[in-house]
């Protein structure tokens, strides 16, 4: 475990230095020592409300695996190596369902579809001048909608070039954390009475709503927000397959036609 | 082949990496260079944002309106009210997640304990 820290974090660190371009070594150490302490800062959100909640929704994945016969490992392995919790319970419902191969693979493929618009969102903001492409396709793992959530919240506050590695101490921190939760939850069986899970699972839901509420810098955030939470039932009463996706495409559709509403009416 | 298929210790591991991991990250991936694609102050991107923004959305409802495990047992309306009470003091009570969270667990638990 700690060997793959230090084998996720090297890279950043290395990358700096091969990023900052000037030839004296006392300022890569400086730029070092700056990366570091942006990595640090973005890992300390280990102790946010928000990485707390994601670690009780972990809590509940560790019993729903172990009651469908998932090993131990093999459920520490599926939240380190997927690292997003709807795809890891579609997984497991099609391990449970004696799914084929190829038809858990589609499953799993549907449920995270969405993650590709979020990703593409993210980019732009977590990205430097200097930043390559490896490493946002590295970094990209870590993406769910937690990260998401708290990135697109805190990012504008980092300082460009040191946002990777801000977003490395977060993410790799985050996952790393709540691999270890399942672990241990699994470990020692932990059961709570159903009231508490209930009330645990609430959590999620009623944190994302403020928190994607707040995060928003301009209007259209919320027109896409709301659209999002109307659309979604009725879509999903129609086809309930692809109920994510369509209302992701009609969410964004209405907001765009806002877009251009609101902007004709600014027109002198 | 399914998970059962093999009983070689590094099948279900093969499993997960075929129908988890690859299906999943390669998402991302796509994520990334369609985000490298587009400018920072493009209309592209406002509407990737809300594309995105709607999805999670979305997935806000169906945490909300369709739950799994001990949630599903609960009234719907109760979901709804606790949800939308949590977020009424959110914007009355200086915008902190926090309370948010409170107000409508708060809610949620007196439903549960008077149902």
């Amino acid at each position: 475990m700690a060997f793959f820290l230090m084998a996720s974090v090297l890279p950043f660190i290395a990358g700096g230095m091969a990023d900052s371009g000037l030839p004296s070594h006392h300022a890569d150490d400086e730029n070092l020592r700056t990366r570091f302490s942006w990595f640090l800062s973005g890992a300390s959100l280990i102790t946010s409300i928000p990485a707390l909640i994601l670690m009780t929704a972990h809590v509940g994945f560790a019993g729903f695996a172990s009651e469908n016969g998932v090993t131990l490992l093999q459920a520490t392995f599926m939240v380190a190596i997927i690292w997003a919790l709807p795809a890891n319970i579609v997984l497991i419902g099609a391990i449970a369902g004696g799914y084929s191969l190829l038809g858990a693979a589609i499953a799993v493929g549907l449920s995270s579809i969405r993650l590709m618009p979020m990703v593409a969102a993210f980019v732009p903001e977590m990205r430097g001048p200097k930043t390559r492409k490896i490493t946002l396709v590295f970094l990209s793992h870590f993406i769910a909608v937690t990260a998401w959530v708290m990135g697109m919240e805190r990012l504008k506050h980092v300082p460009r070039d040191m946002r990777t590695s801000y977003f490395a101490g977060l993410g790799i921190t985050l996952t790393m954390t709540n691999t270890l939760v399942v672990a241990i939850v699994y470990f020692l069986s932990t059961d709570f009475p159903p009231m508490v899970f209930a009330a645990l699972f609430f959590l999620t839901p009623m944190y994302f709503l403020t928190s994607l509420w707040g995060s928003a810098r301009d209007r259209s955030i919320h027109v896409a927000m709301v659209s999002g939470l109307l659309l979604f039932p009725v879509i999903h009463s129609i086809a309930p397959a692809y109920d994510l996706l369509l209302t992701g495409v009609a969410g964004g559709i209405v907001t765009m036609a806002y877009v251009h509403l609101a902007k004709r009416g600014n027109a002198p | 082949m399914t998970w059962q298929s093999l009983t070689d210790w590094w099948w279900p591991y093969l499993f997960i990496l075929l129908a988890g991991w690859l299906p999943t990250d390669i998402w991302r991936f796509i994520g990334v260079f369609i985000g490298g694609r587009v400018r920072e102050d493009s209309e592209a991107l406002i509407a990737v944002r809300a594309v995105a923004t709607a999805l999670v959305a979305g997935v806000i409802a169906q945490l909300i309106l369709y739950p799994s495990g001990a949630l599903a047992e609960s009234s719907v309306f109760l979901r709804i009210g606790a949800a939308a009470a949590g977020f009424v003091a959110y914007l009355a009570l200086g915008r902190r997640v926090i309370i948010s969270v409170i107000a409508g667990e708060a809610v949620l638990l007196c439903g549960l304990l008077l149902a």
